[in-house]
């Protein structure tokens, strides 16, 4: 049953405001168009769930979206502090939950497979323990020692990007694959934005590559470019410029305002906003092909 | 004593790589630990495995990676897995030899700070990053070094929040802990190497040519020991220099 929708369509029935969403994706495939659609929407109150919040989690607390942002790296990757995240938390404006990546992705693993928590072994840093009342301990009941537990993450919404899926949103990712898989399933909505949206028997040619089977998936959105500035694993590159642009636009509120004004409220979709992209930029992500070997899974 | 001029950053990303054995698997932060690990590769220790938090195993980079997650990364690896693979097949089950911390605080028992400044966490004046997998690479791999510019700022007496354990504190508390690594086992700085000793505390075991130890107490923030057998650091060479300059780090990047 194919579940192509566009991208408006699909926040506008899946997200309501005051859910927990995560937007998937570690530094690879970052649903930038996606969060651009919430921000264009106005929705409110959103819990954002991300181990690196990344760029598109400051536009959305810039734009006013958030309550509350769970995370376990709070960084501009690669160029320094996520200045609009870290000023709203040190202002005391946007509540947080921390955890450090093992944690965070713990959260996920528990909630993708339906337990209530996942135990992990002690890291010796009792710091965010203490701060953070969601870690606790349980005794190991076959060897009497403690463990550290973190309880499933159970989004509202769960939106990843792809490089390409079929109709019902069968999907094939390669490349770094991070917290795709965990998020679709740990989910109770799952929205896929896609570089391609290609035949079944593309995903069936290769099957050891689909990471998300179509039956959980909510909404197919076909929107290239999706990720930029991240970048897709085989179609673009990451716009290192863009993430040092940012850390210069969002240390002031103005320049912030002016950039989601011209690059958010200002387009209608991603196609615009692709379009407006300046040619210089769209030539240095640019990539040579380099393709894996062939693979045979025979015939039988 | 040599004539080559050299930045302290320069300094400090040699003396790590030769901290780094042929064959160890290396958990890589992207900047300066990963050129640390790519001049290792490049010169003693050829048979060196990078893995990424990112999910990336036996990387080769063919260009100088900008974040955690660069593509570059990628192409021509061994193997790309998940964050839940990253963090539990490798570093909790203890296939990680080697980890690259870094913080905006080590304190006396090489604990790391990488969270908040002050002590109020609820009520963050200054709020740094955060673990990202530095928790974990701190308890799990088989040793950890810290590469750190030798402040006094940076090296207070017990830090404000302990986002990843050193020696936590004091002997026996990492095995209290069950944590199976051997810790911060070397933090180099652009004054020396600090070494913890056998109560878990770190003492002055090296210093860099033409630095006093002097120096390295008044940028340290407890009353430093100083080895009895303090050694000097061997020289930088031409030949590491210019790996890093012409092939590693050509546009200055991180070696600024």
């Amino acid at each position: 049953m194919s579940k192509i929708t566009s991208l408006k369509n699909a926040i506008s029935a899946h997200v309501q405001d005051g859910d927990l969403i995560y937007l998937a994706g570690f530094t690879h495939l970052i649903p930038f168009a996606a969060g651009h659609e919430i921000i264009r929407q106005k929705k409110k109150d959103l819990t954002l769930a991300r181990a690196t919040p990344d760029l598109v989690y400051d536009q959305l607390v810039a734009a006013g979206c958030a309550k509350k942002i769970i995370f376990s790296y709070m960084g501009n990757p690669g160029v320094g502090s996520l200045r609009i995240v870290r000023k709203a938390i040190e202002k005391g404006v946007l509540d947080w939950e921390e955890y450090s990546h093992f944690g965070m992705i713990s959260r996920l693993q528990a909630g993708a497979t339906g337990l209530p928590f996942m135990p992990m072994n002690q890291t010796g840093a009792t710091s965010l323990e203490q701060a953070n009342p969601n870690i606790k301990r349980i005794t190991d009941p076959y060897s009497g020692k403690e463990l550290i537990t973190v309880p499933a993450l159970n989004p509202d919404v769960a939106i990843v990007h792809v490089q390409r899926c079929d109709a019902e949103g069968n999907s094939h990712i390669w490349g770094i694959i991070g917290e795709q898989k965990e998020v679709a399933f740990a989910s109770k909505k799952v929205i896929v934005t896609t570089e391609e949206i290609v035949d079944d028997s593309v995903i069936r040619s290769d099957p050891n590559r689909t990471l998300i089977p179509g039956f959980i998936v909510d909404a197919v959105c076909l929107v290239p470019h999706a990720a930029h500035p991240s970048y897709a694993q085989g179609y673009y590159d990451r716009d290192n410029h863009l993430y040092i642009e940012w850390d210069k636009i969002s240390e002031s509120e103005e320049l912030t305002a002016k950039y989601l004004e011209e690059w958010v409220y200002g387009v209608a979709d991603r196609e615009e906003y692709w379009q407006k992209l300046d040619d210089q930029t769209k030539q240095t992500l640019k990539i040579e092909d380099k393709f894996s070997a062939q693979t045979n899974y025979g015939k039988y | 004593m040599t004539d080559l001029t050299y930045s302290s950053v320069e300094l400090m990303i040699i003396h790590s790589s030769r901290l780094l054995r042929d064959g160890d698997v290396v958990f890589v932060g992207v900047g300066q630990p990963n050129l640390a690990c790519n001049l290792a590769k490049r010169t003693h220790a050829p048979n060196l495995t990078m893995i990424y938090e990112a999910g990336v195993i036996g990387a080769e980079p063919e260009r100088l990676p900008l974040s955690i997650g660069d593509p570059t990364l990628v192409t021509g690896s061994l193997s790309v897995v998940s964050m839940f693979d990253i963090f539990s097949l490798y570093l909790q089950k203890g296939n990680v030899d080697v980890g690259f911390l870094g913080g905006a605080q080590i304190d006396r028992y090489g604990n790391i700070n990488a969270t908040v400044i002050g002590s109020d966490y609820n009520h963050p004046k200054t709020r740094l990053p955060g673990s990202g997998g530095a928790q974990e690479i701190a308890a799990w791999a088989n040793r950890c070094y810290i590469m750190t510019p030798h402040q006094l700022r940076r090296f207070p007496e017990k830090v404000d929040f302990l986002t990843s354990a050193g020696y936590i504190d004091g002997k026996g508390a990492r095995e209290k802990a069950g944590l199976r690594g051997a810790g911060p086992v070397c933090v180099v700085t652009d004054l020396g190497m600090l070494e913890p000793d056998e109560n878990g505390e770190l003492v002055l075991t090296t210093l860099h040519p033409g630095k006093t130890a002097d120096q390295a107490k008044a940028n340290t923030g407890w009353d430093l020991k100083v080895s009895k057998d303090l050694k000097i650091s061997s020289d930088v060479t031409q030949i590491e220099l210019d790996i890093l300059r012409n092939e590693l780090d050509p546009s200055g990047i991180y070696l600024k």
